[in-house]
């Protein structure tokens, strides 16, 4: 792997003040409403929320695939290894595209090319951006079969993606995704599709190769438990904003957000013994073209206050880890978006003993 | 075939006096041996069938009133399949299904016609299933007009409006068009015509899949209070294993058109004796990362094989972490195992052996 052009102590992805909007027929959406996090060589980084929170479309946005229109980038920064990714060129952008950020998506039959064999899919990058010649992409294309599980790699390079099935498919755009050795790879609800035996093979899959290779990883989805197991930091997105961001262990363990709570809440677990209610949300998500004044989650949530009404919280350390039991896993704290985080983390801590 | 035709049901009737947790009296649906198979037909003029999908393949179990049988099993398994066999929305090729008493296949449609009533069905997709011209309160009053359960136009509406609320709808939405509801609201919707004509079973197939997590929860919990209040049995399909143990009584787990282990829920999810829902629960990842740290996995190899034609001997031996040569030449038949449990596996024993997957922390 080449060195960046950054020490490996400057995160390799920096998201600054990010905000994407959408001009729709009932009005504008702020889909991401100023996001900012960061991605740290060859760690797991989880983005987790319910739909339409903004997840895909901040993956779009790293990779400057927002449909445009109507889709506009209208602030931010996107820094990738020292360089503003939102300052290039197209053409500059698609070389990122091919051999700096790989992305996978949940429809692999939609982002494969049906009339291509998966051959020719795996070597075309090979070819542009690695410079191979056409026999030693051939090769390379056989052992990125073989490195993501699919026998008799040899073979199947002339199949045509409808011969796959869904996990193998799945499989084939990890290889193609990987095939540049990326610093960084997306999967946005890469497994979401798939059933439950096959989306543990991809997702073991997926770790285990990215750890190989020392490849970051941005892991979307909306499955709590898929972040738990495979993510080292992750953020929680409502609404367009990050509302609560920090290791698996202090989000999971002792979530400060009203929202992670209620999420956490919602969710049946096989890791505690069956209840016989759930203690959903109330409510739903907020129309995103007519988002509610202050806190965006307000109307659902049980500790608000007037204050939330008038101002718009920021994502911060409140110091509410001090409270906690845990010891600290990371240096950074956690960071959360609700002016009563000390409240509610206090009162989940009396509700516990 | 004699395969997967073990008497041993969800809940074998006759262990039934020495278990503690399972229903008394009679089942309201009691299925026996069911078999679906799809041939598979070429040729132009004269259509030769060639293959045979045996997407349901002798399967049985029985459910009582009130309570919730889940079904689950990886795509493909055929739990759709096997429910519409049991709402008669597909004919079985062979196999019984008894019904409140009466026995549904070989019934001609008029015969059929007072029993629909009794079933209704709540699918996956809260958009694709409801009739984008048809106003809310029409969708939900559909069955009221089909089954001739409505008075008056008044008395009509005022079931219509009942309805909505005790779905958790206003009234004053029955005006709208499907278009002008959220996912959940829809799916409110689909509950609200499934419980109309005032059914005695619901099948809901995939019905909160779609669904965010919080508003899955909320329609969890309105399921079972509608079946608290009615007394509702529901035959509830779903992939997600941690929301069938939540809703579910009893469970049984399907591969490849065959049922390979059937329990209460709580023994199934505590002691998985079957190699293949012992990997299921072991896939699926907690929203506890401690617990994950420390959990060793069951990663199955390979994809489902597929059901036109399954391996032979035990259908799962191909993936199965534990098989022997023994498994690909006989085919188990479910044995019971234990008290409420059945499995069909030739080398699956009682509790001592099988941990649970998914220890608690
Ligand atoms: N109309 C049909 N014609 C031919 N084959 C069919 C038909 N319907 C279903 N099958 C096949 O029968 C088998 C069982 O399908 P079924 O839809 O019951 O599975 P399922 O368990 O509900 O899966 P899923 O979780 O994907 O909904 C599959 O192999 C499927 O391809
Ligand atoms: N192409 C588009 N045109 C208009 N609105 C869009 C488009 N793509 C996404 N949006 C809107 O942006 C918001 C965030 O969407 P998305 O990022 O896809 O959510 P998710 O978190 O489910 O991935 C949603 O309100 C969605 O409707
Ligand atoms: S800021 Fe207020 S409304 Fe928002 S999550 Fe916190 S308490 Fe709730
Ligand atoms: S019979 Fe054999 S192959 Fe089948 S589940 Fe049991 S051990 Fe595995
Ligand atoms: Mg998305
Ligand atoms: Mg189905």
């Amino acid at each position: 792997m080449t060195a960046g052009s950054t020490s490996k102590s400057t995160p390799l992805l920096q998201v600054r003040n990010l905000r994407t909007s959408f001009n729709t027929p009932d009005g504008k959406i702020t889909a991401v409403a100023g996001v900012t996090f960061d991605i740290h060589h060859g760690e797991t980084l989880g983005l987790v929320g319910e739909s339409g929170c903004g997840k895909s479309v901040t993956a779009l946005s790293i990779m400057q695939l927002v449909p445009n229109p109507p889709g506009v980038i209208e602030q931010g920064e996107v820094m990738f290894d020292g360089t503003d990714l939102l300052k290039l060129s197209n053409k500059e952008m698609q070389a990122v595209r091919g051999s700096g950020i790989g992305m996978i998506f949940q429809e692999p039959m939609s982002s494969l090319n049906p009339v291509l064999s998966i051959g020719r899919q795996i070597t075309e990058p090979l070819e542009v951006h690695l410079e191979l010649g056409k026999a030693a992409a051939l090769d390379r294309a056989a052992e990125l079969l073989n490195m993501v599980g699919i026998a008799d790699s040899r073979q199947r390079l002339d199949d045509y993606p409808h011969q796959l099935s869904g996990g193998q498919r799945q499989r084939v755009m990890i290889a193609i995704a990987l095939s540049c050795e990326p610093k960084l790879l997306i999967a946005d609800e890469a497994t979401t599709a798939l059933d439950v035996t096959i989306q543990a093979q991809i997702l073991e899959l997926m770790k285990n190769l990215t750890s190989q290779l020392g490849t970051a990883l941005l892991i979307i989805t909306h499955n709590l438990g898929i972040i738990a197991r495979y993510a080292d930091r992750l953020n929680v997105m409502y609404a367009g904003k990050i509302r609560e961001s920090g290791t698996a262990e202090q989000v999971y363990l002792n979530p400060a957000h009203p929202y992670t709570i209620g999420l956490l809440n919602s969710v049946p677990r096989l890791d505690r013994p069956a209840t016989d209610r759930l203690d959903p949300i109330p409510g739903e998500i907020p129309d995103p073209s007519d988002l509610p004044t202050g806190c965006a989650f307000r109307p659902r949530c049980r500790w608000a206050t007037t204050q939330c009404e008038i101002d718009e919280p920021s994502l911060e350390a409140t110091g509410v880890q001090n409270g906690r039991t845990d010891a600290q896993p990371a240096n950074a704290p956690a960071l959360v978006a609700c002016f009563e985080a000390n409240a509610v983390a206090t009162s989940i801590e009396m509700a516990r003993t | 075939m004699t395969a997967g035709t073990g008497t041993a049901s969800a809940s074998a009737t006759q262990e039934r006096t020495d278990t503690s947790s399972a229903p008394t009296g009679t089942p309201l649906l009691s299925v026996r041996n069911l078999s679906v198979h799809f041939p598979l037909k070429r040729g132009f003029i004269v259509q030769r069938e060639v293959a045979r999908v045996r997407a349901v393949e002798g399967i049985s179990f029985d459910i009582y009133p009130g309570e919730t049988l889940g079904l689950v099993g990886e795509s493909g398994s055929g739990k759709t399949t096997a429910a519409k066999a049991v709402i008669q929305l597909r004919k079985p090729d062979s196999g019984s299904i008894m019904f409140d008493g009466q026995e549904l296949l070989g019934m001609s449609n008029s015969e059929l016609r007072p029993i629909r009533r009794k079933m209704g069905m709540v699918f996956q997709d809260p958009y694709g299933s409801l009739n984008p011209r048809m106003r809310a309160g029409d969708i939900v009053g559909e069955p009221l007009k089909v089954h001739g359960l409505a008075e008056s136009g008044d008395d009509y509406r005022t079931q219509v409006s009942a309805l909505l609320t005790t779905v958790g709808l206003s009234p004053g939405m029955a005006e709208r068009y499907p278009n002008e509801f959220s996912g959940g609201q829809r799916q409110r919707l689909g509950v609200a015509r499934a419980i109309a004509a005032k059914p005695s079973l619901l099948v809901l197939d995939e019905a909160v899949s779609a669904l965010d997590v919080s508003i899955q929860a909320q329609i969890l919990n309105l399921l079972q209070d509608l079946q608290d209040q009615y007394n509702l049995a529901y035959l509830f399909i779903a992939h997600d294993l941690s929301v069938v143990r939540h809703i579910s009584d009893r469970v049984a787990v399907m591969y490849l058109g065959r049922i390979v282990e059937t329990a209460d829920s709580k023994d199934l999810y505590e002691n998985p004796l079957h190699p293949y829902t012992q990997a299921l629960l072991s896939a699926i990842p907690t929203p506890n990362p401690r617990l994950e740290q420390s959990r060793t996995r069951i990663i199955l190899q390979g994809d489902l094989p597929s059901p036109m034609a399954p391996p032979s001997g035990c259908h799962f031996h191909t993936r199965c972490p534990i098989a022997t040569e023994a498994c690909s030449l006989t085919d188990p038949d479910l044995r019971q195992l234990a008290p409420n449990q059945a499995a069909a596996c030739l080398l699956a024993t009682g509790y001592d052996a099988a941990p649970s997957p998914v220890s608690r922390v």
